[in-house]
């Protein structure tokens, strides 16, 4: 009997060894107000360009992969405190950033960001809206304009419209269809560049799993397969790779 | 949902409305209204039960256990709930997985903080990385529980301490008149006749955890606040066949009218529990009972 306990206890021990480090299932953190990035569709899931993106790589990298969505705020909290494994969330690469976390190479290329207000004079040194802890935010905080910071971007956009704010400073691609359905709602000034584009976020521990979402995104690149993702999703104006 | 609400853009007035309140993300909504009534009817009881031993503890002639229970009245009651709730989630989350780790992977040579990350083996993972979404949410849910049962337990720790102490000392002395020990005293004559005196109190203190229970978008479970706001939120059509502008504003409507009402329901609900709970008892509401009964 007691043999027997042994040999369950040690068969216990080398699956756990087996299963540590290596993820069965890789769970993936997005926003879900963020479209067309991620979003979530009529039927309450994850969709948009991430999520057709992540369950590619997932697929490439043999992975099985799981949704979760978090609020913006505290996206890189709860992946450092291991509540997911990834961030894919229209998250820019940013020096900041990368001290807290790791990310995959990029696999939306840097891309411009935009003025939106009611009228073409609007004044740009007013007051601008933003997300919070956004590329955006600390580039109008540095611009010298008065920032007001909003947990999502539609409430930026509602912000504008109410008045609340001159103008609105956001991630182009986003502001994009809005404007475009819109009767109000204007770009004002020239689109500025910034980050170092969109990656995947990792924890700095979990080598591993970045270097697999690596080698999927380099497959991705080699085949044309991503471009055909960014022209869908964001339109034929797209800065592809 | 409905058979003709295949082709949305096609539909106008009652059946397009009728269409968009029944999709799938407005389901969720639906169901977090259960999750919040859920939260409440799990949260109460165990906020009472934290209470009462709080309460007890206080109470004690042992020292160390009078300390225990006062120290976790008045530090909870003094700190803001809003700091708990961040504090006690993470906390926990981490102590359990950090206990867990401790039993299952003894062997583990790296460091749990490596900088920033907290990492635990894989095993000790809570609840198991392999886990369905569906285990996670509960798991949150419960944490949720935890955190608001300890942070309200102060609350009524402290309300029923103040109820215990204020049965007429002369009722204890007849029980033990009657030669009752200290435990059948308590038991049977202290414990039924302290709810009378401790109900206003706890009455509040329900009510607060109502109109608390948005702090669960906090925690991070989807509940009503969550999705009133990401349904409210203007649509292009682009991304959903339902296109709509800022609407925020009626479902956060919608939400007032629920709070409002539940509030309300509570309220005859605790006046009937007081009428009853007065009957026979030594106050002036008992005293009133019984000339009107006369």
């Amino acid at each position: 009997m007691k043999k027997l306990t042994l040999s369950t206890a040690l068969l216990a021990l080398t699956a756990s060894f087996a299963m540590a480090g290596s993820h069965s299932v890789v769970r993936m953190g997005t926003e879900g107000a963020y479209p067309p990035y991620n979003f979530i569709n009529d039927d309450g899931e994850v969709d948009g360009f991430e999520r057709e993106l992540g369950d590619e790589l997932c697929k490439r990298a043999e992975l099985t992969c799981e949704w979760v969505t978090n609020e913006w705020d505290s996206i890189i909290p709860n992946l450092v405190s291991g509540n997911y494994d990834t961030i894919i969330a229209g998250m820019s690469i940013t020096d900041e950033r990368d001290e807290v976390i790791d990310f995959t190479q990029n696999y939306i290329p840097p891309e411009a960001s935009a003025y939106v207000a009611l009228s073409e004079d609007a004044d740009l040194m007013g007051v601008i809206a933003s997300q919070t802890s956004t590329i955006q935010s600390g580039y109008v905080a540095e611009s010298g304009a008065t920032l007001l910071e909003f947990a999502t971007g539609d409430e930026i956009i509602a912000a504008v419209r109410s008045g609340e704010a001159d103008a609105a400073f956001f991630q182009g691609s986003f502001l994009a269809p809005i404007v475009e359905e819109s009767d109000d709602l204007v770009f004002v000034g020239e689109p500025v560049a910034l980050g170092g584009g969109v990656g995947v976020g990792v924890r700095e521990s979990d080598g591993e799993l970045k270097a697999k979402f690596d080698a999927a995104i380099d497959t991705m690149k080699a085949d044309g397969t991503l471009n055909e993702l960014l022209i869908k999703w964001f339109g034929a104006d797209q800065n592809t790779f | 949902m409905f058979s003709y609400c295949s082709d949305p853009d096609a539909l106008s007035g009652l059946s397009w409305l009728s269409c968009y309140l029944t999709t799938g993300k407005h389901m969720a909504f639906y169901r977090a209204f259960g999750t919040v009534l859920l939260l409440l009817a799990i949260t109460a009881p165990t906020a009472l039960a934290f209470g009462f031993f709080g309460a007890r503890a206080a109470r004690s002639r042992f020292a160390p256990l009078r300390w225990v229970g006062k120290i976790y009245i008045s530090i909870v009651r003094g700190v803001p709930d809003i700091a708990f709730f961040l504090f006690f989630v993470i906390a926990l989350d981490q102590a359990f997985e950090w206990l867990r780790h401790q039993v299952k992977c003894p062997d583990w040579n790296e460091p749990i903080r490596q900088g920033n990350d907290f990492v635990v083996c894989q095993i000790a993972k809570l609840p198991l990385g392999t886990a369905p979404q569906w285990v996670h949410e509960t798991y949150g849910f419960f944490l949720a529980v935890l955190t608001f049962a300890i942070v309200f337990g102060a609350f009524a720790a402290n309300i029923l301490f103040g109820a215990m102490n204020t049965v007429p000392r002369a009722q204890i002395e007849t029980a033990e008149a009657y030669g009752m020990n200290r435990k059948q005293a308590f038991w049977r004559v202290l414990v039924p006749q302290m709810w009378v005196y401790a109900l206003p109190g706890l009455s509040n203190l329900w009510m607060v955890l109502i109109k608390a229970t948005p702090l669960l978008f906090l925690l991070g479970v989807e509940d009503i606040v969550y999705w009133a706001r990401e349904l409210g939120g203007s649509k292009t059509a682009r991304f959903t066949d339902y296109p709509h502008g800022d609407w925020r504003m009626w479902y956060f409507l919608a939400l007032l009218v629920f709070y409002l009402g539940f509030t309300k329901i509570s309220e005859m609900v605790l006046d009937r529990l007081m009428t009853r709970l007065t009957r026979g008892q030594a106050t002036m509401g008992g005293e009133a009972q019984r000339k009107a009964a006369a």
